[in-house]
């Protein structure tokens, strides 16, 4: 019988370790429930600004033997520096004057998992700016719900290269949305269209081509030409506000 | 003192040399006109006045980026692709004019050729689901065809992929910038689609090769689907 006594006497010491154990692990979880949940990190937000041309490409001839790529690559720097202030995450394509293949230039913005990607262009021909999404059939992108089923559709693994950016064309359209409202209110003279780019049809990211010609006066005439400084720093400071506008709507749940 | 027959033997090598000189001239003037019969370019058939027919073209206006149908009366070939490149010539003639709204030199004889080509069904049903399409299987197609000596029979219904083959100077001379190439490439492929229906696919060379873009900006290397380049009346691409 003293070993039956034992057991008992073990049962009943292990029962209060236990008892003691729960209500010490339920002390705590109410000590962490009454605490305030430290903040959410601030989620990513990155924009590649890809100057098109360069090295060799010299792109479009413009206003004052201006050529395109030198003119790009000023807006990109100029781009960069506005959104660096607004504490905006930037990936340029190019820094200086070298040639990039379009295809580099789409593996860097794919890289980046880039929120928002613009592909800077000019032209003297036209009057006012051009935005352009891509004109590839839009695919129904990961965020979007199959109506027939109520649930989120499953993404591809793989994406062709030449139009990767199928998955992205309604984010790249809503996009432009935004730009435009943002150019508009600038007072710029906007005109909406697709397109194709090959650098913008390979990019996973919702993707804009900007192309700005020269400044449209209230008679329908030359107002401001793509040697103006003052219209370069107003297009940008636009292009900015645009994106800064993108990123709070990214932001929303 | 030369000996005699050496001075024989002297004037019989002068004669030889004299005689394969001339032998040689005659020779060369035969093999010149031989090569020359051989290139001769003339047309074997006497050329035909075709009757004037209603064509209608999408011109691109840069004020307003829209493209407006314009009928015109112009003489058409029977065969279709000549048919095509006719009324491409047509479109560029009046790009190249000094008033023009969508300003592009060149003209009509930019456009080389127009080869039409059955599309295959596999290629049809993956252009339904998917607009673009990527890869060089139209132009290696279009290369077989070409450099074969007996053209494929086509079908005489079904739709038809539409090659558009311009010249270099074309390309190096058209405006850059994105608005200006993708209203160009648009407005061919929408005529092609207006006055041909069954082309519903286009795609491009220059000098007959493949070209990554227009000029600098529109991509060249993909295939249009040329029902979607048809906008309605004035409106934006």
């Amino acid at each position: 019988m003293p070993a039956r006594l034992e057991i008992r006497t073990f049962l009943h010491a292990f029962d209060r370790v236990f008892l003691v154990r729960l209500l010490f692990w339920a002390l705590l979880s109410c000590v962490a429930a009454a605490q305030p949940a430290p903040p959410a990190p601030q989620a990513r937000f990155v924009v590649v600004l890809d100057a098109a041309h360069g090295g060799d490409d010299a792109g479009g001839r413009l206003a004052n033997n201006q050529l395109e790529k030198s003119f790009t690559l000023a807006l990109s720097v100029r781009l960069r520096s506005l959104l660096g202030a607004r504490g905006i995450q930037v990936v340029t394509t190019r820094e200086s004057d070298v040639g990039v293949e379009p295809e580099k230039r789409a593996e860097i913005a794919n890289h980046a998992q880039a929120q928002a990607c613009l592909s800077l262009h000019a032209s003297e021909n036209g009057l006012g700016v051009y935005l352009f999404a891509s004109s590839l059939s839009p695919a129904l992108h990961p965020s979007d719900k199959d109506l027939s089923l109520g649930t989120p559709v499953q993404p591809t693994r793989f994406a062709a290269w030449k139009t990767a950016q199928t998955a992205w064309v309604t984010r790249s359209l809503a996009l432009e949305g935004v730009l435009h409202s943002a150019l508009q209110h600038a007072g710029m003279s906007v005109t909406l269209g697709r397109t194709s780019l090959p650098v913008v049809d390979s990019m996973s990211c919702p993707a804009v081509a900007v192309e700005i010609a020269p400044e449209m006066g209230p008679d329908k005439k030359v107002a401001a030409g793509l040697d103006d400084l003052d219209y370069q720093a107003r297009v940008a400071e636009a292009l900015a506000a645009a994106l800064v506008e993108w990123r709070s709507e990214a932001h929303q749940p | 003192m030369i000996p005699r027959h050496q001075k024989l033997l002297f004037g019989i090598l002068l004669l030889a040399s004299l005689v394969m000189g001339v032998t040689l001239w005659q020779l060369r003037e035969r093999a010149h006109k031989r090569l020359i019969a051989g290139q001769d370019s003339a047309p074997t058939r006497a050329p035909e006045v075709a009757p004037a027919e209603q064509a209608t073209l999408l011109v691109a206006n840069d004020s307003d980026s829209s493209m407006r149908t314009q009928i015109h009366s112009l003489p058409l070939p029977a065969d279709p692709g000549s048919r095509a490149r006719a009324v491409l010539g047509k479109l560029l003639d009046l790009y190249a004019a000094p008033d023009a709204a969508h300003p592009v030199p060149g003209g009509g004889s930019s456009v080389l050729q127009v080869f039409l080509l059955p599309v295959p069904e596999s290629a049809a049903s993956a252009a339904a689901s998917v607009k673009p399409k990527s890869g060089d299987s139209s132009s290696a197609e279009f290369r077989a065809n070409t450099t074969g000596a007996a053209p494929r029979e086509q079908p005489q219904t079904g739709p038809q992929l539409a090659v558009v083959n311009l010249t270099g100077s074309f390309a190096a001379s058209h405006p850059s910038g994105i608005e200006a190439e993708t209203l160009t490439v648009l407005s061919i492929c929408g005529t092609l689609h207006a006055n041909q229906p069954r082309i519903t696919q286009v795609r491009f060379l220059v000098d007959g090769q493949t070209r990554a873009t227009l000029a600098g900006h529109a991509d060249l290397t993909r295939t249009y689907l040329a029902g979607d380049a048809v906008p309605a009346e004035g409106t934006q691409p």
